[in-house]
């Protein structure tokens, strides 16, 4: 479990060996209204996390805070073995709304092109940039399997192919920490399962901690290191099997909740009604 | 029909451009207008990506009611413009990259700068040609002056263009990301604004507020849908403005009642029902081909008998 005290990575020194993100006491809030608090967790190098809960629970303000965007309002959250800063090239982010559309005629390796190397100004002027620019691109894509499909217009692609190219923008800056938020959304459970089927396979090839938003854990079960389950101001973490408990869930929510398990390992999680509003109602 | 001769079927076309070419004022028209049009086909292709297609009408407008001031004032309209475009631009930007869909807000903004730009122009005496310049542009030319004004404002711009082009191609595709990435994305849209309120304040010299859509919109409209990627359609875009700029001027060099602005809007409007059309084109030849009628084509039977060429529309519901 978390061990008291000192964070990790200041026992431990700056190396690689420090957890790429950790959390104590952690509290969030927009205008002093909190979203959820006292949060613990700990994510090390290599771990698929998937961060689960109903709407409106704090799941994205979750990657707002690793990402830096937002401050905590109470705790202390390390990334990296410091705190939280905007523009961390080591973190690689999938948002889950997007500009690009129907008429966003681009093809879609542009976008990856850009997102390498994207906080610089001025075309690429010199022969090396240019040459290091499309390695690391193509490498993206081929790695999401997305080489075929990276010269289409980014506006005639379905939602899986999308979802491709953004995993392939955000791991073109081969980043330790991946944010993925809800990129199951719209999408059936063939693709879904074979989006998941990826990312894991990304997780474990280039060793990097990813969470990954999603309302429905089943696509995930069979993967994951660790939950991070956020439900009506409460954050509750570790492996799969302790947290998706009807203990623990109930706990969470304050209302009874039954985890059910089918033959295969799905699971199905049943409540009372109101425990799936916004906790700060 | 009317009084239209099509002058370059009869004559020689290098004889007529030496012509042309031996008066100042199409020299001065030409300058601007060169400048004018790579710098109005390079914004487009940024106005398009990032939907801001009303934004560019409503900086327009606003640079209506800047030069009536400014004319009102003593002051060089030039300047009227670009301080009211670069005040609105800043405004939008504020707002943010989804602006674009706040077009009830921007629209209200927008009358009432156009009604504040009537009340100034109602001030002032000379009326109705200083109005018509602004609104349509100059009919006879530009003065020299003026190229030198859209030389000092149209070049910096395009180099700031050519400096924050990646970032601003990235903000535009993917602002979240761009964000966690701690790029300036706010600063970039104050950017972006600020170009398109330079290349509208200098175009409306040549075309006018109310005809700016078909500079700083409609060459890039044209060219996404010929290439995807963005190097491509950039060019096409300045290609497309540069064309419909030259030829327009001179066309109307020797039809001197029709405005020059008149031609620019012809021709860019001409190339881009043509590019609309293309897809329908291109599906209508398939219709054609396997048979008459299309009632017939869709009937099993005859579908059957004549077996239509495969589209990938049609073949993807087999």
């Amino acid at each position: 479990m978390i061990s008291e005290g000192l964070p990790r990575s200041r026992v431990a020194g700056l190396g690689s060996t420090g957890p790429v993100a950790w959390a104590r006491h952690l509290t969030v809030g927009y205008r002093g209204r909190p979203v959820w608090t006292d949060a613990n967790f700990e994510i090390e190098p290599g771990e698929f996390v998937a961060v689960i809960g109903p709407n409106g629970a704090g799941k994205t303000t979750l990657f707002r805070l690793l990402l830096g965007l937002l401050r905590p309002a109470g705790g202390e959250l390390e990334v990296f073995g410091e705190a939280p800063r905007r523009g961390n090239p080591r973190i690689g982010y999938v948002p889950q709304t997007h500009l690009v559309d129907r008429d966003t005629n681009v093809e879609a390796v542009q976008l990856v092109r850009l997102a390498f190397s994207a906080n610089r100004w001025l075309p690429n002027l010199t022969p090396g940039q240019l040459r290091s620019e499309r390695q690391a691109t193509s490498a993206a894509l081929r790695s999401v399997g997305a080489s075929e499909i990276a010269s289409k217009s980014l506006g005639a692609m379905s939602g899986g192919e999308l979802q491709r190219i953004f995993l392939a923008e955000a791991l073109v800056s081969s980043p330790d920490l991946l944010l993925l938020d809800e990129p199951l959304a719209n999408l059936d459970i063939r693709r879904a399962t074979e989006l998941v089927e990826l990312v894991h396979g990304q997780v474990q090839t280039r060793n990097v901690a990813t969470l990954l938003v999603a309302h429905d854990i089943n696509p995930l079960i069979r993967h994951l290191d660790k939950v991070i389950y956020i439900a009506n101001g409460h954050v509750a973490t570790g492996l799969p099997n302790e947290v998706l408990t009807s203990e623990r869930l109930s706990d969470l929510y304050g209302v009874p909740i039954e985890v059910l398990r089918d033959s295969r390992g799905n699971l199905v999680i049943v409540g009372d009604q109101d425990a799936h509003q916004d906790p700060a109602a | 029909m009317t009084s239209f001769q099509w002058v370059w079927w009869n004559w020689n076309i290098i004889e007529d451009l030496r012509y042309m070419f031996q008066f100042q004022f199409v020299q001065d028209l030409y300058a601007a207008g060169t400048l004018i049009a790579i710098l109005a086909g390079v914004v487009s292709y940024l106005v398009v990506l990032r939907r801001s297609s009303f934004a560019s009408h409503a900086l327009g407008h606003a640079g209506f009611s800047g030069a009536a001031g400014a004319v009102l004032f003593g002051i060089n309209p030039f300047y009227g413009l670009l301080v009211a475009t670069l005040a609105s631009g800043s405004g939008i930007a504020v707002l943010g990259q989804r602006a674009s869909h706040r077009d009830v807000e921007i629209g209200t903004v927008l009358a009432f700068m156009l009604a504040l730009g009537l009340l100034f122009l109602a001030f002032y005496n000379g009326y109705a040609t200083e109005a018509y310049s602004i609104l349509f542009g100059e009919i006879v030319g530009i003065s020299p002056a003026q190229v030198v004004t859209t030389f000092e404002w149209g070049i910096p711009t395009l180099v700031v263009l050519l400096v924050c082009y990646r970032q601003l191609m990235f903000a535009s595709l993917d602002e979240e990301v761009a964000d966690a990435k701690g790029m300036h994305t706010a600063l970039l849209g104050f950017v972006f604004m600020a170009t398109l309120a330079v290349a509208i304040s200098v175009a409306v010299t040549v075309i006018g507020v109310l005809l700016i859509f078909a500079l700083t919109v409609t060459p890039a409209a044209i060219a996404v849908r010929l290439a995807k990627r963005p190097w491509h359609a950039i060019l096409i875009s300045v290609g497309v403005a540069l064309l419909a700029v030259w030829a327009g001027s001179f066309i109307a060099f020797y039809e001197s009642p029709a405005p020059t602005s008149f031609f620019i809007v012809l021709i860019v409007f001409a190339i881009y029902l043509v590019v609309r059309a293309l897809p329908s084109l291109a599906r209508l030849r398939s219709w054609v081909a396997p048979a008459s009628s299309r009632r017939s084509a869709a009937a099993p039977t005859a579908g059957a008998a004549t077996p239509a060429p495969a589209t990938p529309s049609d073949s993807d519901r087999a």
